[in-house]
């Protein structure tokens, strides 16, 4: 068991736990702030796994962009510091058992099918590559669905603003 | 115990259904939401992984990670939006609460 393993272990460890803590606190500002951990420890992840690139984006979008957004909204929609009302036990218990069951039965699945041999070389991940790739348009390239995603992202924040423009009777 | 792609597809799994779980037990829009986000996390660590371990020749992985992060972004907007003005016309944003198009 090397230093690389034991901080696989302890990401990992990381990750659950503020995800287990942000599904569950009753309070839903420290479900925010617990899901900001969990991301930051998923990016952790990705450094681990020598992919920096997709782990700056992953802090950029989700840790800078997205939490913010969701503790922006709590404080537009409720007040922070309130408890959420209880589930009820019925819920609970067989929520809790669908998703062990579920837990299981992918693990077991996942432990029973023959993976090919684990490769050997190394993955090239830089953030020159991956430019070069996502622009190309030949026939490896990504630069079509890049478009498209372009587009969408443009189309769903013109969206946003549609919907939560206030809409005004009177002037209507 | 060294680590191989199959302790990295149990962590995944396992944060994927806590995901579920959240998505099940909370009433709240916006904790739901946050539900989502982790599910979608777990699916881009699967996509990294396999990337990494089978088939580090290519980067098709890196790619499906970053446009689903980019789709999150874009769902995560809309989905917050919609809340908002969910939360102007009703005062609350409980999911039993909002049954308007029900029937």
């Amino acid at each position: 068991m090397t230093a690389y393993d034991i901080i696989f272990y302890l990401l990992g460890g990381f990750i659950l736990g503020n995800a287990v803590l942000a599904m569950t606190t009753p309070k839903i500002f420290r479900a925010a702030i617990f899901l900001l951990f969990t991301l930051m420890g998923v990016a952790g992840l990705y450094f681990w796994m020598h992919v920096e690139f997709v782990a700056a984006v992953q802090i950029i979008v989700y840790v800078g962009g997205i939490v913010v957004l969701i503790i922006f909204s709590i404080f537009l929609t409720q007040e922070s510091g309130t408890k959420m009302p209880k589930v009820n036990n019925k819920r609970m218990v067989f929520s809790l058992l669908a998703s062990v069951c579920g837990i299981v039965l992918t693990m077991l699945l996942i432990n029973q099918y023959a993976f090919p041999e684990i490769a050997t070389t190394t993955l090239d991940a830089s953030p020159n590559k991956i430019g070069m790739q996502m622009l190309d348009y030949s026939e490896r390239g990504y630069a079509l669905p890049f478009e498209v995603i372009s587009i969408l992202l443009l189309s769903a924040m013109v969206g946003c603003i549609t919907i939560a423009l206030k809409s005004n009777p009177e002037e209507v | 115990m060294e680590v191989t792609l199959i302790h990295i597809l149990f962590l995944s799994t396992s944060l994927f259904f806590i995901g579920m779980f959240g998505l099940f037990t909370r009433r709240n829009m916006i904790t739901m939401l946050m539900a989502v986000e982790l599910i979608l996390n777990s699916v881009n660590i699967n996509f990294v992984a396999f990337n990494k371990f089978l088939y580090p020749e290519q980067l098709t992985g890196v790619f499906f990670t970053i446009f689903i992060i980019a789709i999150a972004a874009a769902e995560a907007a809309v989905a917050i939006a919609i809340i908002i003005h969910i939360y102007r016309n009703h005062k609350s944003i409980d999911v039993e609460d909002s049954q308007d198009m029900k029937y």
